[in-house]
């Protein structure tokens, strides 16, 4: 697809942007003492994190760039980063 | 019919019949007037147009950034430092392919601050992305507010473009010109019709983050703009000629130039002196020339060596210095000629820095001058100013 001048994206193709293939580290989400608190949703840069069911929380990993912050965020320690291969 | 007017007046006057939507400008010393006037105009409802007042040439560049994005015409000016604080925003103004027309009232870099005229600024900025024009007279550089739009706005261009006048020399001096009608300017200047921009009801990306996977194929379609822009200049230049009568060359232009052995190379006001230097040296019997480059960005590399060909000595006078190099100008037009045989002397001249004055006298001590192509001179430096003293005969028998 040629570029438009400018690289002018029409609306809804970031969606085509796999930021997931940025990541290093990948965050599993235990869902062990999961408190339900949406931490980890809000402030995850991407988006990407959805609840799977009551005090269930995973992310899409083709969003997930890795950077670690729903980790950070989460205040029982329920998301643990593990170095990903690829 | 002549009106006899300020060049910043004629300008704005210029501005006007292009219709601009939106106008945003930081008053700077010697654009001003061009902008006092836009505010005027505006204000009186002589054009239905946004005048956006702001707290620096950042805002300035970035308001104009965002009202052509939404597809309206914009225009701002300013020179020197306001030119170098927008110089974040012009590499993402031509990166996002918005066809702004700016004026740059050429005028010499802090530090030492000095607000006389030189073309420091603009050059400086030749890789931004930008169109750039000189203008040689008032009357050229109103005229060219009209090309410089229709030139920004083609299809096959979309680069913003900057109209460079030397400050104070055009900008403040008053001569007589012919005003563009609004009539006139509406037929030689459609309304600007981009395919895409800023709309809510087909809402759309632009400058977004384009990562290692497309990043150089977006510099690649702008390298190959500008180079579209080369036959639209000319082209532009022409309808301006059909429709108006006058003509300042295209990339470039020429005077005397056909038998010439030496020649004068130079952007701006200068070249009327310049002209005046080859008439009297012309009455003399001397065969010299004049080739005036009108368009610096993109640089037309192909007509310059072809109007070159015939020369054995060429003297490049430029208003700017790349410090660690020398010339901007005589650099890329030895690198122009690079490769090619019947290569030309190439002579580099840095005058007129600061707002010196370059005379008829000046011109001719360079013709007449020792200066070769091995590097680059500045002309009529004060000896006093950068030489030690010599030492005192006390100060030499204290120290024997
Ligand atoms: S690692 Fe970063 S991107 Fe991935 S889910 Fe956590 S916060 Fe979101
Ligand atoms: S931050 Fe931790 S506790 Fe809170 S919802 Fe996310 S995983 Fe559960």
């Amino acid at each position: 697809m040629k570029l438009k001048p400018g690289a002018i994206a029409d609306s809804h193709t970031s969606h085509g942007n796999l930021t997931g293939s940025w990541r290093t580290f990948k965050p599993v989400y235990k869902q062990k003492d999961c408190t339900g608190c949406k931490l980890c949703v809000i402030n995850c840069p991407e988006g990407c994190v959805f609840e799977v069911e009551d005090r269930k929380y995973t992310c899409n990993l083709k969003y997930c760039k890795g950077c670690g912050i729903c980790a950070v965020e989460c205040h029982v320690n329920d998301i643990e980063m593990i170095l990903e291969d690829k | 019919m002549k009106t006899f007017i300020e060049g910043s007046r004629a300008v704005a006057d210029a501005v006007t019949v292009c219709r601009p939507k939106v106008i945003s400008a930081y008053p700077i010393t010697p654009q001003t007037h061009i902008v006092e006037e836009l505010a005027k105009i505006v204000a009186n409802g002589k054009v239905k147009a946004e005048f956006v007042n702001v707290e620096s040439e950042f805002s300035a560049a970035s308001v104009v950034l965002g009202s052509c994005a939404t597809g309206a015409r914009s225009y701002t000016a300013t020179t020197a430092q306001g030119l170098f604080l927008m110089a974040e925003v012009l590499f993402n103004i031509s990166g996002m392919r918005l066809p702004i027309v700016m004026t740059c009232a050429n005028r010499a870099v802090s530090a030492p601050i000095n607000i006389w005229n030189d073309q420091q600024d603009s050059l400086s900025m030749r890789d931004s992305g930008w169109i750039q024009l000189y203008a040689e007279d008032n009357q050229e550089a109103l005229d060219m507010h009209l090309q410089a739009y229709k030139i920004g706005e083609n299809k096959g261009v979309l680069l913003p473009v900057m109209v460079c006048m030397d400050g104070f020399i055009l900008t403040h001096s008053y001569e007589p010109v012919e005003l563009i009608s609004q009539e006139d300017a509406d037929r030689f200047l459609p309304s600007y019709q981009p395919e895409d921009y800023l709309n809510p009801d087909n809402p759309v990306t632009m400058g977004a983050m384009v990562g290692p996977e497309a990043y150089m194929e977006t510099r690649y379609l702008m390298q190959e703009a500008m180079e579209n822009s080369v036959k639209v200049i000319e082209d532009v230049a022409n309808e301006f000629n059909n429709q108006f009568g006058r003509y300042y060359g295209g990339l470039i232009d020429t005077y005397k130039l056909e038998d010439a052995e030496t020649v004068i190379v130079s952007l701006g006001s200068v070249l009327g002196t310049v002209k005046d230097a080859v008439d009297s040296l012309r009455e003399k019997g001397e065969k010299v020339g004049v080739l005036k480059v009108r368009s610096f960005r993109p640089f037309p590399k192909d007509a310059i060596c072809e109007a070159l060909k015939g020369a054995k000595k060429v003297h490049v006078l430029e208003k700017a210095v790349s410090i660690g190099m020398g010339g901007i100008v005589s650099s890329e037009i030895k690198a122009a000629f690079c490769g090619k045989t019947g290569v030309p002397e190439i002579v580099g001249s840095i005058i007129g820095l600061g707002g010196r004055d370059i005379t008829v006298e000046t011109i001719i001590g360079i013709l007449n001058g020792s200066g070769d192509s091995s590097y680059d001179q500045f002309i009529d430096i004060k000896k006093e100013l950068v030489e030690d003293p010599e030492p005192s005969d006390e100060a030499v028998a204290a120290n024997a």
